[in-house]
């Protein structure tokens, strides 16, 4: 039963299913996340948020709350003028930049805006002060539809952009007006992408612990970015970055939610520097659904041009992105991954998109798994399906007919980018042969003509991820990674990607192990403390491991070059190899093990010409380019005509995700991806309502799925090496979340196309379907 | 503030005595009074079952339960299911498949399919999905779940053969 996880030297750990490092302490209940972290003389803040989506503070009295026993002390707006602000870090020209304070002045722009802070003894003591805050408010005209907030007349969001944009964008490539133009066939559609809210399992969380006589502030945060998030928490607060320690401990899970700074890391900060004790902020699960950032949240405008015989000519977008009320890190940056990747895997030669980037009065959207890409590929793949049905053309051949070829890489897209490596037509004929595809359509019409509701969908996606060459990303896209070897022989991976949930320390473990010959119990991964790790990147955009493995990749060369100098000082010769945690003289045969290479290194009663004692490496890597993953899912549902439920009966998911480093892993990427793609595309809204309440605003309203809600996930891979980095991998954290939406949507659509319905918008809820089937496809 | 009240309890078969506010949850008790951190706040109303926990034989919500209620019961944590080193069929299950990602639902998963196994040897994977309907999971898509209870209860029934 047992699986070994030790293998002898000859074998490589790299392509095996074998188990995570990480797991033995979190299935024990040992592992320590933020709200584990306990301190001497700790204290517990909570934080008034506003109830109204826009509001003038006409007054704030703290007294009362200053005046409840165990009160330590209240801040608001006023208290933390010098805190600087929340940080955007997307650039776009023209782009409206709106003050955003750590806690609002004298106007709140969303429902959860905070207001002020109480810091007091105890958890509960700190909640009660919260309702003895007065505060008086002037509510206001709010406006929370993107689309509504462009008609003349709207609520503006911010009283000096009455037009309640933030930026338009405008980006073409080829002849888009000659190819409509020329076109025998031009298809239009409204899409939506619903407001998603993340859900990671565990919220949001701060402590904040500051020693005045060092003059240092040490941060814990639940975060995907701890030395961004460093580097930008000491702007906010004036601090040098040495004297700021970021720790990120365990991670409940981030999806793009915590690859943010907030407020509260800065407030938190500010207020141990106040009190000069520790506090804690966690953030509770409605404050995480009104003041972590959403996802998607488009309405998207798209008309395709197609010749007679199903070639593709040209795609334009008319994107409305709902921004919210604020810019979080990277919220205005979001729409353009969507208009990157708008061709998808088809020869688009000729393109054009404009994004409205609209205020509303709620709370920000920013990167939520995939990050525009779902989006992109949910708008062509829904194209591509209502081409096909207006040319009556089979869904499959469409694609295969439009794919770029296996023979045109690398491939320059009509918008810009340089796609490394496919072969697009070979996950969708491996997920058609899954299927049966021929077969499947013939059952399909039997169980259609017996009055079943059944349906097949297709999707086949591209993505951009392995975040990403510098000059294309707001930070650098860079990934650093320290390799140490210690006297004893041990060896330790420093990685400046935070991984958290992902599986990095089994992976990049596996790459050490290979490289040094070593077993992977010897390897620890380290990662997530800016005291100890050397500055990194993050963990977001599928790069964890095709940028920060790369970096662990090269980090092992420099020290394998090192190990083989004292490999010949040690052995006296000039022609050593080494190889399986050995170097060998092919000379004589002599041996010596790195363990004693590693003595010596660090003894250093000799050391190799040109060369410093110890067994230490640091690479900073830089990609060339990003790197491309793609692959096919076809999922088959039938609809109940009783109760309009839909039932998948089956999902076929094919991805190509490069080399795969852990077969074990990538498949719990796949699923936890589709998982959350099918929450999108079937129960999944976030609902605010015509004043900017946030309707969904827990999670009994708010429909994660659980376990009966979802099917098992027939997951298969096909292998393009990724050119971009010398491991192959092209990443895989979002591709399933980017392949699904569409695929369920084309199966219902299909499922339903006999009553005339064409397009339908997410989420497929039961009552939508009820009340579409009662009323004969008739919306 | 409120007087606090002593609770006599049994945890992890350990006779275990605390104070605390009649206000304060189970959840809250064991996290910030007793020490064990193992068992997770995801909502706090109920809803994700990260802080499931046995309680006299039945899964609770701790978040639910008041700590006094813990007074006489016999509560068993995530911390409580492996034996010294020897870890649960259900924890090595998890860590065989990989069941678990982030790891935060987790524990509330093992406490959850622990008690189920108790009771059902041999469930069906409908009434595995519909017993962890209870706990939600945002990484793993439940996949690898699911199939780890099913073989631990395979598992199980092979020990007791």
């Amino acid at each position: 039963m047992s699986m070994a996880t030790t293998v002898t030297k000859a074998e490589t750990l790299v392509g095996r299913r074998l188990r995570r490092k990480e797991d033995p302490r979190l299935i024990t209940g040992t592992a320590t996340y933020v709200d584990d972290i306990q301190m001497p003389g700790m204290h517990y803040a909570a934080i008034l948020r506003s109830p109204h989506a826009a509001a003038r503070i006409r007054s704030l009295n703290v007294q009362p709350a200053l005046d409840h026993p165990g009160v330590a002390a209240v801040f608001t707006g006023a208290d933390v003028a010098g805190v600087g602000p929340v940080p955007c870090g997307a650039s776009l020209p023209g782009l409206r930049v709106p003050a955003h304070s750590v806690l609002a002045r004298d106007r709140v722009y969303f429902v959860g805006h905070p207001v002020a802070v109480v810091v007091a003894t105890d958890r509960y003591v700190a909640a009660d002060a919260l309702d003895l805050i007065e505060v008086e408010y002037q509510p206001l005209p709010a406006v929370a539809n993107p689309e509504k907030a462009l008609e003349p007349g709207a609520p503006a969001v911010h009283p000096e952009w009455p037009d309640n944009l933030a930026f338009t964008y405008h980006q073409e490539g080829g002849e888009p007006d000659r190819a409509f133009a020329e076109a025998d066939v031009v298809v239009r559609q409204r899409i939506i992408s619903q407001r998603l809210i993340p859900t990671a399992m565990e919220t949001r969380g701060v402590v904040a612990d500051y020693r005045g006589a060092e003059k240092s502030l040490t941060i814990y945060s639940s975060t995907q970015i701890p030395h961004l998030m460093r580097s930008l928490v000491a702007q906010m607060l004036g601090l040098a970055e040495n004297r700021l320690r970021v720790i990120t401990p365990e991670v409940g899970g981030g999806f793009g939610s915590k690859l943010n700074v907030y407020a509260e890391e800065a407030l938190m900060g500010f207020v141990a520097m106040k009190i000069g004790k520790p506090v804690k902020w966690i953030e509770s699960r409605r404050e995480n659904f009104q003041c972590t950032i959403h996802g998607r949240g488009h309405v998207d405008y798209y008309e395709i041009a197609a010749r007679k015989d199903g070639a593709v000519l040209g795609l334009r977008l008319k994107l409305i992105q709902d921004l919210g009320a604020y810019h979080q890190l990277l919220t205005p940056a979001i729409p353009t991954l969507s208009v990157l990747m708008m061709p998808g895997l088809y020869k688009f030669r000729n393109v054009s998109a404009d994004i409205l980037g609209v205020f509303t009065n709620c709370v920000p959207t920013d990167a939520y798994r995939g990050a525009g890409r779902p989006e992109a590929t949910h708008g062509v793949e829904r194209m591509m399906d209502l081409l096909a049905a207006e040319l009556r053309m089979d869904p499959a051949e469409l694609r295969l007919l439009n794919f770029i070829g296996a023979d045109e890489f690398p491939y320059a897209t009509a918008t810009g980018l340089s796609y490394d490596s496919g072969n697009y037509a070979e996950p969708l004929k491996k997920a058609l042969d899954l299927v049966d595809y021929h077969r499947l359509r013939e059952q399909q019409q039997q169980a259609k003509a017996s009055g079943r509701l059944v349906g097949i969908g297709i999707s086949t996606y591209g993505e951009i991820c392995a975040f990403g060459p510098s000059p294309a990303t707001p930070a650098g896209g860079w990934e650093s990674a320290t390799v140490k070897i210690e006297p004893s022989g041990a060896v330790t991976v420093m990685t400046g990607a935070s991984p958290h949930g992902q599986g990095e320390e089994t992976t990049f473990a596996q790459i050490a192990a290979d490289e040094l010959g070593v077993p992977i119990e010897d390897v620890i991964v380290v990662h997530g403390d800016t005291a100890i790790v050397q500055y990194g990147i993050g963990t977001f955009g599928s790069r964890g491991t095709a940028v920060g493995g790369p970096a662990v990749y090269y980090a092992l060369q420099d020290l394998k070059a090192k190990i083989l100098k004292f490999g010949e000082l040690l052995l006296e010769s000039s022609d050593v190899t080494f190889s399986g945690g050995v170097c060998t003289c092919n000379r004589t045969g002599k041996t010596v093990t790195l363990a004693q290479i590693a003595a010596a290194s660090y003894r250093a009663m000799k050391l190799p010409p040109n060369t410093e004692p110890g067994l230490v490496a640091t690479h900073f890597w830089e990609p060339p380019n990003f790197a491309f993953p793609f692959g096919a899912h076809i999922v088959v549902s039938e609809v109940d005509p009783e109760t309009g439920q839909v039932e998948i009966k089956r999902y076929v998911a094919v991805d190509d995700c490069g080399k795969i480093i852990n077969p074990l892993l990538v498949d719990g990427q796949v699923h936890g991806g589709v998982v959350q793609g099918l929450g999108q595309a079937l129960f999944e809204q976030a609902v605010y309502d015509q004043d900017g309440q946030l309707v969904t605003g827990e999670l009994m309203d708010y429909a994660v799925p659980k376990a009966t809600m979802v099917p098992w996930i027939e997951s298969d891979h096909t292998t393009t090496p990724s050119p971009v980095n010398p491991l192959g991998v092209k990443g895989v954290g979002e591709a399933g979340t980017i392949g699904c939406s569409p695929a369920v949507v084309n199966s219902v659509v299909d499922a339903l196309g006999h009553l005339g319905v064409r397009h339908l918008d997410m989420p497929l809820t039961p009552e939508k379907l009820w009340k579409l089937i009662q009323a004969g496809g008739q919306a | 503030m409120h007087r606090k009240v002593p609770v006599q309890t049994t945890i992890n078969g350990e006779p275990v005595e605390f104070l605390c506010e009649p206000r304060q949850s189970l959840l809250e008790c064991l996290r910030d009074v007793i020490g064990l951190t193992g068992t997770k706040e995801g909502c706090n109303d109920g809803n994700c079952g990260a802080c499931t926990v046995l309680m006299d034989g039945r899964i609770v919500n701790s978040c639910l339960v008041l700590g006094v209620e813990a007074q006489g019961a016999q509560i068993t944590t995530v911390e409580g299911i492996a034996r010294g080193n020897q870890l649960h069929p259900v924890q090595q299950a998890f860590l065989q498949n990989a069941a678990l990602q982030c790891g935060f639902c987790t524990p509330g998963f093992i406490v959850a399919a622990k008690a189920l196994l108790d009771q059902e040897p041999a469930p069906s994977e409908e009434r595995i999905r519909l017993w962890l309907a209870n706990n939600l999971c945002r990484c793993t898509g439940y996949d690898k779940i699911v199939r780890a209870v099913e073989q631990a209860a395979q598992e199980l029934r092979e020990v007791k053969a």
